[in-house]
């Protein structure tokens, strides 16, 4: 699906680089056929009742809104609703999946980011991943709202100061990734960007130790 | 329609004409700079309209920048502070001065016609509502002209919008002139509510009212419970903003998301305010276009009613992104969901309706068609969005641009042009010359389709709402461009109808009646109306919207119904028990004055004052309005007593100053409906910032003094038994001075107290939330207290004039009703201020 013409792109969410992206856009494919079926439905109805209002007669007023009111929403809502908590259920931060913990801390207009794991590292601007390993990402800002979002990866969450929201994103394959902020946050929101390289499993320890990490601050 | 009138019996040929200038003599409106003093619905609901329409106008304008400068990458067309001005008001105007503001002109237009009645219950209060709205509209206009407008965006999430992250003027702007264009909103709800209610033709109960009258008495409702979170929100910042008071600093055990709560609870059901107005248009026009009566009367009331209800339950799907456990995000998911019930029963009874009829492609007709196709779209990415993890992809980007462009533009620009055609017959006595109105519709067809379909795509590829710009990715640079032109097309559209809209009411053919063949009561009238409406009033005895407009009309101008003859020069109206709409009082309503613009005015002086940051001055002026409301006080109703008065059909009421129960005493009731609803939302904030916020407990504990506090309960228990005193010997026939006395004392001695304990609150309100929450409940109560004091003066003076006695008693049950409650949330907030140490200390068992 994710390679039909006019969905990749470097902020696709259309063209998902991991599991949680990729569940989500499943997700949008089975909505946008649900929706199409039904706006079809509706204007097909509608130019019944305009053209030919005696065929359309035929069925009572209360029988309309029953059908279309009551039946219609109860049949299409109910398994959809059930259906997107599920998939909200897997796609939360577990700590069954023995995940990766780094942190992401936004202040007007930057992103900076933490790696317990390798000691303490942090790097500015670049989020530097491993490939098919699940990652928590810790979110919270120094001043401002902001949001932590990888479009390609997974959905967004708020990085709202005073609070830590916790993300679980995977990428599949090393690459880089493009990161954004997606809440506003004044004059420089629109550039508040980071790009986050996807080191395979294997090299990713030693690329964070590595001198030229890229984005790495000084400490 | 036959019986005789009180006065006369039947009136003879020829009365009509008498009739009409008699009334119009009364009704008129004076020319020239007397125009300012217009209280009539008819010239207020235009005036509404007109000045929404040009609000309109203004934002489409700012809209097309945004377009402009978001046609390219990279573009330097606009700077990003001038952007972030443009797109901030964009929304706001487009949300506070066009779509609000526009369905009060139709409700004060429209209602009063359809219900069968000749005027709002509160002509001066609408005409202070207007006057509001302008004033405050044009702070906002003149700010973005300035250079300083809002640039928060419309929905100024703290912190960005605290004094630390924008410390111009702009964010005060937009806290202060919003919240002054909603006081408009709500006097114009109370208003709705209560003519709804009490003013309709006598005969129509509430099952025989038309359902444009549900509408509008639901919308009415919600706008009373929706409004007050919001106008609590900003004055809570902008007390933070100008006085440093802790609300939603976080540093300061404030919270940002406090914010976000109070604003979706306004914004959500502000969306079905928005929307169900157009969906009554929608009801009362689809029957006619079709020939038949609409299906489904019962299950449209129950659905909007339904709608109401769970509008105020979901606003938290505005907020997927925050952080909230995802199991209490399903609770909100699923009711988002459900709400495309009740929506649903409203589309299938429409298509019912249509279905039984022989439905004309008429220009109404077209919009119809163009409200549906948007409408079902933007409900379908409705249902999408309020999946949760879809939201989480989807949320502030693009796609829900797109979203509720198609909810709250086209499923509002759409039934509002249909109406605007449908209606503007009624309004100008001219039907359409319609030569550009069918290339007008499809160029804002397809200009709004091409404009906010592609929306959906941009924001699956990834694109942010809110960005000045961005780089040249070749997808979103195509589908960006397409959308700009696509604007453009719905702009030449927009303008078209303008024209179409001037050519009608030039050069189109006069009618002196009813086009459309119409069932309901405003077609029963003079074409265009007279200022009077009604030259006497209908008796309802069947469904009001199956009226016979071709019988009745003449019947009414003859003066056959209720109220044919004129008396005393009063300008008269029914009102009628809220169900049955049985006749129960004669009201006399004001004339035209100035005294709403003077307030307005005295009003927009303590804005102004405040936002030039000349608080004594803003002090200074709010006493002013305060007494220039006292002063209108001062004149209303009657000096005497009349007794029960014919108003035709053998009927005879009081007048509305001789009943318990006159507009004025269900207007107090709603009000204390809006008041508690504050007050609910301001208890919710102190216990979520409690139980959520960040850096509590404080480092000092609160230690309220126990007597002083008991003190301040006591005086305010005792002012509510005086007030109830004074009343019991008005209606004795003695004097109630002293009782009224004691009641200001006791209400002085509250006042005192609640200021000492304000002085007194540890930790200091600028210092930690917790004292911040406490001194704002604390003021409340003071600042009822207050209110109290001027119910009070108000009685006094108008005994002393001789205005109320013991059988105009209003004025001290008024008085009584606002110290209850007074009372009543004073020993609630100072309860709340005396536990907040057990609170505090309980906080070591938050997890």
């Amino acid at each position: 699906m994710a390679t039909l013409a006019g969905c990749a792109g470097p902020r696709s969410t259309l063209d998902p680089a991991g599991p949680a992206a990729s569940t989500i856009a499943t997700l949008w494919w089975v909505l946008l056929v649900g929706a199409a079926l039904l706006f079809l439905l509706v204007m097909v109805l509608f130019v019944i009742v305009m053209m030919r209002p005696g065929w359309a007669r035929k069925v009572s007023p209360a029988r309309w809104i029953v059908l279309g009111g009551l039946v219609l929403p109860a049949i299409v809502l109910t398994p959809l609703v059930v259906y997107a908590l599920m998939t909200g259920e897997r796609l939360l931060p577990r700590s069954a999946d023995n995940p990766l913990r780094i942190e992401a801390e936004a202040e007007q207009w930057h992103w900076n980011f933490t790696y317990p794991s390798a000691g303490g590292v942090k790097t500015e601007g670049v989020l530097h991943l491993p490939a098919g390993r699940p990652i928590d990402v810790v979110v919270t800002s120094l001043d401002v709202i902001h949001a932590f979002w990888i479009p390609r990866l997974a959905g967004k969450i708020d990085a709202i100061p005073g609070h830590a929201n916790v993300l679980r994103i995977e990428a599949d394959q090393p690459g880089t990734y493009e990161g954004l902020c997606n809440e506003f946050c004044g004059k420089g929101h629109s550039g508040m960007r980071f790009d986050v390289i996807v080191h395979p499993a294997a090299a990713y320890d030693a690329a964070l130790v590595a001198p030229d990490l890229a984005g790495r601050i000084a400490r | 329609m036959t019986d005789a009138i009180d006065q006369g019996a039947t009136p003879p040929a020829g009365s009509a004409l008498r009739l009409h200038r008699e009334l119009s003599e009364i009704w008129r409106t004076g020319p020239g700079l007397q125009r300012l003093a217009a209280v009539n619905h008819s010239i207020l609901g235009i005036r509404f309209m007109v000045t929404a329409l040009a609000f309109f106008a203004i934002g489409g304008v700012l809209g097309m920048l945004t377009r402009v400068q978001l046609a390219t990458p990279m573009s330097a067309f606009m700077d990003v502070g001038t952007y972030n001005q443009v797109f901030t008001m964009h929304g706001s105007i487009m949300l506070f001065l066009f779509a609000i503001p526009m369905l009060e002109g139709i409700a004060v237009y429209l209602t009063p016609k359809i219900l069968g009645t000749r005027d709002f219950a509160f002509p001066r209060l609408t005409a202070y509502g207007y006057w509001c709205y302008l004033f405050g509209g044009t702070i906002l206009t003149v700010s973005l002209l300035a250079g300083v407008a809002p640039d928060g965006g419309w929905f100024m999430y703290t912190p960005l919008s605290s004094n630390v992250y924008t410390p111009g003027i702009n964010a005060d702007v937009w806290l202060l002139g919003v919240t002054f264009v909603e006081i408009s909103a709500l006097t114009l709800a109370v208003e709705i509510a209560v003519s709804t209610l009490t003013m309709r033709a006598p005969g129509m109960s509430l099952d025989r009212m038309p359902v444009f009258g549900w509408y509008m008495l639901v919308t009415a409702f919600m706008m009373i419970l929706a409004f007050p979170p919001l106008i609590l929100g900003s004055i809570l910042l902008e007390s933070e903003r100008a006085f440093g008071f802790a609300f939603f600093d976080p540093t300061r055990g404030g919270d940002p998301l406090l914010w976000q709560h109070l604003f979706w609870l306004f914004g959500h059901p502000d969306v079905y305010i928005i929307f169900l107005p157009m969906a009554g248009l929608l009801s009362t026009m689809i029957p006619v276009l079709a020939g038949v009566p609409l299906a489904g009367y019962r299950a449209i009331i129950v659905a909007i009613i339904g709608l109401a209800f769970m509008s105020f339950g979901i606003w938290v799907h505005h907020m997927f992104t925050v952080g909230i456990p995802h199991l209490a995000l399903a609770f909100f998911s699923a009711g988002s969901a459900i709400v495309a019930v009740p929506t649903a029963v409203q589309l299938f009874a429409w298509l019912a309706t249509l279905a039984q009829g022989r439905p004309r492609w008429n220009v109404p007709m077209l919009y119809v068609f163009g409200f549906f196709s948007t409408f079902v779209i933007g409900g379908l990415t409705g249902v999408m969005l309020a999946i949760v993890p879809f939201d989480w992809q989807a949320h502030d980007t693009y796609f829900v641009v797109a979203h509720f462009h198609y909810v709250i533009a086209g499923a509002v620009a759409f039934p509002l042009i249909a109406g605007l055609y449908y209606w503007l017959p009624l309004l100008t006595g001219r039907v359409a010359v319609y030569r550009l109105s069918v290339p007008a519709f499809w160029l804002i067809y397809i200009g709004f389709n091409l404009t906010f379909f592609l929306m959906h795509l941009v924001g699956l590829l990834g694109m942010p709402r809110r960005i000045n710009t961005y780089p040249d990715f070749e997808s979103w640079t195509f589908l960006n461009m397409l959308s700009s032109v696509g604007g453009f097309i719905m702009t030449i559209g927009f303008a078209l109808v303008v024209v179409d809209l001037i050519a009608q009411i030039r050069y189109g053919r006069r009618i002196r009646r009813d086009p459309w063949h119409a069932a309901t009561l405003e077609w029963a009238m003079p074409i265009p109306p007279a200022p009077y409406a009604f030259a006497s009033l209908p008796h309802i005895e069947a469904r009001a919207d199956r009226i016979n407009v071709g019988t009745l009309a003449p019947q009414l101008a003859r003066g056959e119904g209720y109220l044919g003859a004129t008396r005393n020069g009063w300008q008269e109206t029914l009102g009628v028990h809220m169900t049955s709409g049985a006749p129960e009082q004669l009201i006399v309503l004001p004339r035209p004055t100035y005294l709403p613009l003077w307030t307005a005015i005295a009003t927009a002086a303590a804005v102004l004052t405040m936002l030039a940051k000349l608080y004594p001055l803003t002090l200074a002026m709010a006493a002013v309005t305060a007494g220039l409301f006292v002063f209108a006080a001062l004149n209303a109703g009657l000096d005497r007593d009349h007794g029960l008065l014919p108003v035709g059909r053998g009927v005879s009421v009081p007048v509305h100053t001789e009943c318990a129960h006159p507009p004025a005493w269900w207007a107090l009731v709603f009000t204390l409906i809006a008041d508690g609803t504050l007050f609910t939302s301001l208890v919710f904030g102190l216990l979520f910032l409690w139980v959520a916020a960040p850096n509590w407990p404080p480092v000092a504990v609160p230690d309220t003094g126990l007597a002083l506090s008991l003190v301040c309960i006591l005086a305010l228990a005792a002012a509510a038994f005086f007030a109830r005193r004074a009343l019991v010997r008005l209606v004795g026939r003695q004097a109630p001075r002293l009782f009224i006395a004691l009641a200001a004392l006791a209400l002085l001695v509250a006042i005192g107290v609640a200021v000492v304990l304000i002085g007194g609150i540890v930790p200091r309100p600028s210092d930690h939330a917790l004292g911040a929450t406490a001194a704002a409940l604390l003021t409340f109560l003071a600042l009822h207290a207050g209110i109290g004091l001027l119910f009070l003066l108000v009685a006094t003076l108008r005994l002393a004039s001789g205005r109320a006695g013991p059988t105009r008693t209003i004025d001290l049950r008024l008085a009584r009703l606002w110290i209850d409650y007074t009372a009543i949330t004073g020993a609630l907030a100072v309860g709340l201020v005396l536990a907040l140490p057990a609170l505090v200390a309980l906080l070591g068992m938050r997890p």
